[in-house]
């Protein structure tokens, strides 16, 4: 339990919470240090940022204690990291993580803390880890810290950071998925302030020489992190391409995009590579390797790494995509017939200067249009004798079943079966020959005539039906026996039915046999 | 604003944008003087407030209603009925945008009418806390945006934009995200002052709110960028501006004709002469015919990247 010291001393740096910031920054500018230049004060700033993201974490194990019952034996910074881990492997280009599926995932581990406590606190436990990292008791569902820099003037502001860890997109037909952050993937991977691409090739680089020197828990390791970085190069993508859809002037694509592409495209040729390469070697070590756990470990990696070209074969489909989207876009957003009015551009001369005013001047902005753009409502009024009958009537009760079934009315259907069932029996019956003595079909067909003139028809149906035996079946089922009809050439006298006299008999099946056989195939 | 209205309204009365003043006196003109086949009548009156009456009914569509497309006959073919029913909307305190056969009796509420629509009616929070406030107003401007992406879609007539809730929260959130970028590689800090919420950057209130939220039965967070714009998207559809046409991405909606008009002629410009007001400047000479181009660059899109945009 790497997280369990710092439950200890909570960091006195930032405020997680909404609430008025208590002691924050002078610790970190004490009063003899002299006003650094903001570009001094830029990586400080970043840093400190940086570290307000890891905040959160460290406050579960501090407020866990505030929760009702016996909470402290939970590592809850390791269950908000296993919750961050398990939302960025879900997250794919269309959807992300469901709540519900999260939770699911994230108990064996919370259960693995306590196992002698029961289910139902541990699905609080991580209930409550997850509903803290969205932080939905706040309205922005955020987070926020206060830090302090100095500024141009060399005048000390203290300035408020809002970030997310977890947020809530909306998905197809109106759920809700859960989606990292970058703040939580680079507070995840550890790889702060750094290049996407060049991270990754370091941790594919790192990953090839663990696996060369046998040390698969490290390779693990390196291969999720090369995996985060993936899913997050996908993330980018996405947004690009949504914005393209939307408007193709949002994005750059001159120069930007493409660059971007081409980059892109390069990297998942070169990972596509080196991962295969990886692929096989993990095989190697796997098969070679002749400790269980080495075994364990390197199948898990192979999965990893699976994973890892499954995600890149996604984007590179994705990116080849992305040229003619911009093509069917461009053709369709800019080479329309103009009219030959122009009008107000409401993004280029509105929305777009609108967004960078300060709050307080936009919003004259925007009350002016919504005062003007919402229409109009015609006021209700309401006449004292009906407000007062509204009142008084007693709410309508609902019927909780809803309607009445009608009974349904059901016509008996005249049986009109050619045999009856009794028929069936007696033709069974006559039917039911010994091995050892099979008879001819007239002999039969004349011993049913006696008992009923029917009965020689179903008699000679049966008859012809035992001619071409369903031997495969009556073999899967083991039968023991089975009826058979051959036609060796005799010719049949009888005054109704016309053909060959068969001679009907009954095979006997080897059951045990057939058992037997039937087990060695399987 | 008013250089549009010449042209498209058929009608030889100018009749959106200035106001009732203009309209009570021109009434007063023509009557006294009915030069026409027939002097106006009480009945005449009731006629054409009962058009207004229509009028103020915007989910009304003339095509479903005989006498409705009737009475907008008699506006188009009467000059002088038509400047009556003019007369009766600007004493209710109502303004004229449009009277057609596709748009109806296109009328919106003037400012302090009782038919206009007033924030703290809208949504109870706003009124306390501003950044709701902005947020829906915002909604609304995002909306129609959106709905109309170009200039040229806001001028042609003919032109029907489709919106989804989501995709309005996504366009928002991208244009966030481009000046959080800008802001980034620029080495600005966008942190604001804690003792100064006003002065943070309007992107980032809508920024760091969340774009939805699990409630517990399953509806849409009120407080949720996505709850905030479904609940404008809502209100439009109730005031005739929108159609819902289907449920995906968090609703599916198609512009009305009287949309285009009211974001045209009323909320477009009303918001730009407030922008202007507060010195921001987005065209040089304040004509309307500027498009992006050369003036987008603060907007981080690509300058002329190939694409035929006229000025004009």
């Amino acid at each position: 339990m790497p997280f369990r010291p710092l439950s200890v001393g909570p960091p006195t740096l930032c405020d997680v919470t909404f609430s008025a910031p208590g002691a924050a920054a002078p610790q970190l500018n004490g009063p003899h240090r002299p006003a650094p230049g903001p570009a001094a004060d830029e990586g400080l700033a970043r840093r400190l940022r940086a570290l307000a993201c890891t905040a959160p974490l460290h406050d579960l194990d501090v407020r866990k204690a505030n929760l009702a019952g016996e909470y402290g034996v939970y590592a809850m910074a390791e269950v908000a990291l296993a919750v961050i881990d398990l939302v960025t492997l879900n997250m794919d280009f269309d959807t992300g993580a469901d709540h519900e599926e999260i939770v699911a995932k994230v108990l064996p581990r919370v259960a693995a803390q306590t196992p002698r406590r029961p289910a139902a606190e541990h699905e609080r436990v991580a209930r409550w880890v997850l509903e803290n990292l969205i932080n939905v008791g706040s309205v922005d569902r955020g987070f926020r810290a206060v830090y302090g820099t100095f500024n141009t003037d060399g005048e000390y502001v203290r300035r408020d950071y809002d970030f997310k860890l977890i947020e809530e997109v909306p998905g197809a037909g109106g759920s809700v998925y859960l989606r990292a952050t970058d703040e939580a993937v680079n507070v995840l991977v550890g790889a702060l302030d750094t290049d996407v691409t060049s991270a990754q090739i370091a941790a594919e680089v790192k990953l090839e020489v663990l696996i060369n020197r046998g040390r698969l828990a490290d390779a693990q390791l390196a291969a999720e992190q090369a995996r985060y970085r993936t899913v997050q190069y996908a993330e980018t993508l996405r947004r690009t391409l949504d914005a393209t859809r939307r408007n193709v002037r949002a994005v750059d694509w001159l120069e930007t995009v493409p660059d971007m592409i081409t980059e892109a495209l390069d990297h998942v040729a070169d990972r596509y590579r080196h991962e295969n390469a990886i692929l096989t070697n993990i095989r190697k070590a796997r098969d070679e390797s002749e400790e269980p756990e080495h075994k364990r470990r390197a199948a898990e990696l192979v999965d990893i790494v699976k994973d890892c070209i499954r995600r890149h074969t996604q984007l590179q489909s994705r990116l080849l995509e992305a040229g003619p989207l911009f093509r069917a876009e461009q053709d369709r957003q800019a080479f329309a017939t103009p009219t030959a009015r122009s009008g107000l551009d409401l993004y280029g001369q509105l929305v777009a200067p609108l967004l960078p005013l300060p709050a307080e001047r936009a919003i004259r902005v925007t009350d002016a249009f919504f005062a003007r753009g919402t229409g109009l409502r015609t006021p209700s009024a309401v006449r004292v004798a009906d407000l007062v009958e509204v009142l008084l009537t007693p709410p309508m009760e609902r019927e909780h079943l809803g309607a009445e079934m009608p009974e349904p009315d059901l016509v008996a259907t005249p049986d009109d079966s050619r045999f009856s069932e009794e028929q069936l029996d007696a033709a069974m019956e006559l039917l039911d020959l010994p091995a050892d003595a099979p008879r001819r079909l007239s002999g039969l067909l004349a011993e049913a005539r006696r008992k009923d003139p029917e009965l020689p028809y179903l008699v000679a149906l049966l008859a012809v039906h035992a001619a071409s035996p369903p031997v495969g079946t009556a073999y899967r089922q083991g039968e023991q026996q089975l009826l058979f009809a051959v036609d060796d050439g005799t010719e049949l006298a009888d005054p109704e039915f016309g053909g060959a006299d068969l001679i009907v008999g009954t095979a006997l099946l080897d059951a045990a046999g057939m058992a037997a056989d039937r087990s060695e195939v399987a | 604003m008013t250089e549009y209205d010449a042209d498209e309204v058929p009608q030889p009365d100018p009749a959106s944008g200035t106001g009732e003043a203009g309209w009570g006196a021109r009434a007063a003109d023509a009557e006294p003087a009915p030069a026409g086949p027939a002097p106006l009548t009480p009945a005449d009156a009731a006629d054409a407030a009962r058009l207004v009456s229509f009028g103020l009914q915007p989910k009304l569509l003339p095509a479903r209603d005989a006498e409705y497309a009737e009475l907008l006959r008699r506006y188009r073919d009467e000059p002088a009925f038509a400047r009556l029913a003019d007369a009766v909307a600007a004493g209710l305190g109502l303004v004229v945008l449009e009277v057609s056969t596709r748009a109806g009796m296109a009328v919106t509420a003037a400012e302090d009418s009782v038919f206009a629509v007033r924030m703290g009616d809208y949504a109870r929070r706003a009124s306390a806390d501003s950044a709701d406030r902005f947020l829906h107003g915002l909604a609304h401007l995002a909306v129609a945006a959106l709905a109309f992406p170009r200039p040229e879609d806001l001028a042609d007539d003919g032109y029907i934009g489709r919106i989804t809730v989501n995709g309005v929260d996504a366009f928002v959130r991208q244009a966030c995200r481009r000046l959080e970028e800008r802001a980034e590689q620029d080495g600005h800090n966008t942190d604001p002052a804690t003792d100064a919420p006003g002065l943070e950057s309007a992107w980032r209130v809508y920024a760091r709110r969340s774009a939805t939220g699990a409630t517990k039965d399953a509806r849409r967070l009120a407080g949720s960028t996505t709850g905030i714009i479904a609940k404008a998207v809502t209100f439009l559809v109730d005031s005739g501006f929108l159609q819902r046409t289907g449920d995906d991405a968090g609703g599916a909606y198609r512009t009305t004709a009287r949309y285009q008009l009211q974001v045209r002629d009323m909320a477009g410009s009303a918001a730009m002469a407030e922008l202007l007001e507060l010195g921001v400047v987005p065209v040089a000479d304040g004509s309307a015919t500027l498009l992006p181009g050369e003036d987008t660059d603060d907007l981080d899109l690509v300058a002329g990247a190939g694409l035929p945009f006229h000025s004009g």
